[in-house]
């Protein structure tokens, strides 16, 4: 899946490139602060939601973000598809740079890459009947034929028969109906590119499966590249091709998805997974229960971030310098992980 | 339930069911699309809710009269052509009435010719109240529409955008808070002179801050949710994203605010009138009706106080304000619930 399947050839590039993201958001804004920092000559404190996060991603692949929550899953989304500017770090969308593109480009990447958000009730606009919510990016992007791709959107998204639903406001959908337009809106455009934030976290339990279903058959269809974010490893395991777990704004675990769910190697992937119920009581396993508190996102920890609730901690090295995400050489699939309990082969990411 | 209470062992009886009737009903599967795809807005639930409102309603029915009785108190034209003939006031409000006919005094009392009486100049009392609904109800409106729409527009521009804009812009506001609401306009009144045009300045120059504070406020909230995101992920632009996606749901609150505010406004030129400040001495402006039979408050021309003159004036505004203030707590309430009906009639 993950080689070149573009139907023109021509990119040698990945879809997208992230090299290096960071986003940090200033604590205290306003006027006064600002003013008082100003004459005591201190810094600004900034919350390091997203720290030095880079991966690539292939057309048609999909990749999972996983992390508990205030890891930078969603921050991470969200400057995927320039909702945020990005401290620093550059994005390659099909090769050009994101971060230095001009309005056309930029108008080229939101047809291209869109966003599916985790709550339905809060992502469509309540004063805005489906056909409407779904007419706007294609007026948006001048696109004609407004009806008739509106028409095919929806019977995609297995809203049937689409016509029923084009005058009727999101108060009248269910849960399961409403994400199906949200999915509907993002596809009407032909993108290339999705991001899903927790897809169906916010669905009941019995339109989930629906829900995902038709995101699988929309990734295989359009060959999209998605990435899901989600703390449901299941989910992510059953959805995507490659995983990516976070830890306070930094990938720490990165790979394959059955190399890493069968065969976790940093301690805070092995934690997650442990985690994850399995509906059997006669599976017994050895429990990792994590210890203390996602550390401080101001005053990040030094060294490897992780430290303070490891349990292969193994001295001062943990605590003094930062590991890098790298291939290891106890390892020959093709996982990167960031942790001195494993040699580096020498091979930066 | 005519039915009989059967007190035989074994029966249970159910009341309130009616075999019958189940049998009779409609069968659900007669049920098809076209039966049931009625969709009702938001503002349509508003309004049914706004009609079950008594209180709201009467203020609704005293405003409508209120206005009605003003436009068509005296004819109407406009650059020479009459647009409204209509003439309901007895007499025209601005005639000095014993100068046509000498029966009638100053500060008459209420009569079957002057239903109202008469005056400090001898005017007739009644057509002057509803002559003067013109000037009061529609500065009231006119500044209401004028304040709104700047204070919409600079308040979602402040919010929406943030950072220094918004600490700049918001600034201003609090300079223009700094100042009482009835000082500052009467001062810009008295420095520009009197009259219609001049209190509808004064009033918009003091008005619109509360309004942009308010949608400021709104639009702070709004622009959190999903639904703008989503809508700046496909690329729209701010204007698209400000006006169709944050306004229209930060208008409730707005609307509530509005429908009171004409009632602070109508006030607040009745108090500069009855200061001095407002309309020319003389205009049938029922502040300025209220101003000058001031004196007779305490003792009347004769020794005797002619209530009439200041209790009709007084009364008009009270009945008006009042209304206003009805319907905006009708609006409220109305727009209120149904923001928590909503809350109830999603799920999953």
């Amino acid at each position: 899946m993950s080689d070149a399947e573009s139907p023109d050839g021509a990119d040698e590039n990945p879809l997208l490139r992230v090299e290096g993201l960071q986003k940090h958001f200033q604590v205290d804004e306003g006027l006064i602060s600002s003013l008082l920092r100003a004459t005591m000559g201190k810094e600004a404190d900034y919350v390091h939601a997203v720290d030095g996060v880079s991966f690539e991603l292939e057309r048609g692949e999909t990749l999972g973000l996983a992390g508990e929550s205030g890891c930078g899953k969603t921050t991470t989304g969200m400057s995927l598809v320039k909702l945020h500017e990005p401290t620093d770090g550059r994005i390659e969308f099909r090769g050009m740079d994101l971060t230095e593109s001009n309005d056309e480009e930029l108008d080229e990447f939101r047809r291209n890459a869109q966003m599916i958000f985790q709550d339905p009730f809060e992502s469509l606009n309540p004063r805005m009947t489906v056909y409407d919510t779904l007419a706007e990016p294609l007026r948006i992007h001048d696109i004609e034929n407004e009806t008739a791709r509106i028409r095919r959107a929806l019977e995609f998204a297995e809203l049937q028969p689409p016509d029923q639903y084009f005058d009727q406001y999101p108060h009248e959908l269910s849960g399961g109906q409403r994400q199906r337009v949200a999915i509907a809106r993002a596809l009407v455009l032909d993108p290339d590119f999705v991001v899903a934030d927790e897809p169906v976290s916010m669905l009941d339990v019995s339109l989930r499966a629906g829900v995902l279903s038709l995101m699988e058959r929309m990734t295989e269809e359009f060959n999209l590249s998605v990435v899901y974010i989600s703390h449901d490893l299941s989910l992510l395991r059953h959805m995507c091709d490659r995983l990516a777990i976070m830890y306070m704004g930094e990938i720490v675990e990165k790979g394959a998805t059955e190399d890493i769910i069968e065969n976790p190697q940093h301690p805070y992937t092995r934690s997650l997974i442990n985690a994850v119920p399995v509906p059997d009581p006669d599976v017994g396993r050895e429990r990792v229960e994590l210890a203390g508190e996602v550390g401080d996102a101001i005053d990040v920890p030094s060294g490897c971030r992780f430290h303070g609730r490891c349990s292969e901690y193994i001295g001062d090295i943990c605590e003094t310098e930062s590991p890098s995400l790298e291939r290891k050489a106890e390892f020959d699939d093709d996982r990167e992980v960031a942790c001195h309990l494993y040699d580096s082969c020498g091979e930066r990411s | 339930m005519t039915r009989k209470i059967s007190a035989e062992r074994g029966r249970i009886q159910i009341s309130g069911f009616d075999a019958e009737k189940v049998e009779q009903r409609e069968p659900l599967s007669d049920w098809t699309e076209e039966s049931g795809d009625e969709t009702q807005t938001r503002w349509q639930r508003g309004w049914e809710r706004f009609k079950r409102n008594r209180t709201a309603l009467i203020g609704l029915a005293v405003v409508a009269f209120l206005s009605l009785v003003a436009i068509f108190a005296r004819p109407i034209s406009v650059m020479g052509t009459t647009v409204q003939p209509f003439s309901l006031a007895p007499y025209d409000p601005a005639a000095i009435l014993y100068l046509q006919d000498p029966s009638i005094g100053v500060y008459d009392p209420p009569s079957s010719t002057n239903w109202m009486g008469t005056d400090a100049s001898g005017r007739d009392l009644f057509s002057r109240l509803l002559y003067g609904g013109r000037y009061s109800i529609s500065i009231g409106f006119i500044v209401v529409v004028i304040t709104a729409s700047f204070g919409t527009i600079y308040g979602a521009v402040s919010g929406y955008y943030g950072g220094w804009t918004d600490e700049i812009m918001m600034r201003i506001v609090d300079t223009i808070f700094a100042f009482p609401f009835l000082v500052m306009a009467l001062v810009i009144v008295a420095m520009l002179g009197g009259g219609y045009w001049q209190l509808v300045l004064a009033f918009s120059l003091v008005g619109w801050a509360s309004y942009a504070r308010l949608i400021r406020g709104e639009v702070l909230k709004v622009k959190e949710n999903e639904y703008v995101m989503a809508a700046k992920a496909l690329g729209a632009r701010d204007k698209s994203v400000i006006f169709r996606h944050i306004v229209p749901n930060a208008m409730p609150p707005l609307l509530v605010v509005a429908s009171l505010n004409v009632g602070t406004v109508v006030i607040g030129v009745a108090a500069l009138g009855f200061l001095g400040f407002g309309m020319p001495p003389g205009s049938a402006e029922w502040g300025t009706m209220l101003d000058q039979t001031r004196e007779t408050l305490i003792q009347g021309p004769d020794g005797t106080i002619p209530w009439w003159a200041t209790v009709f004036p007084g009364m008009a505004i009270f009945m008006f304000v009042m209304a206003m203030n009805m319907i905006g707590d009708g609006i409220n309430d109305a727009l209120d619930a149904q923001e928590t009906g909503a809350g109830q009639q999603g799920g999953a």
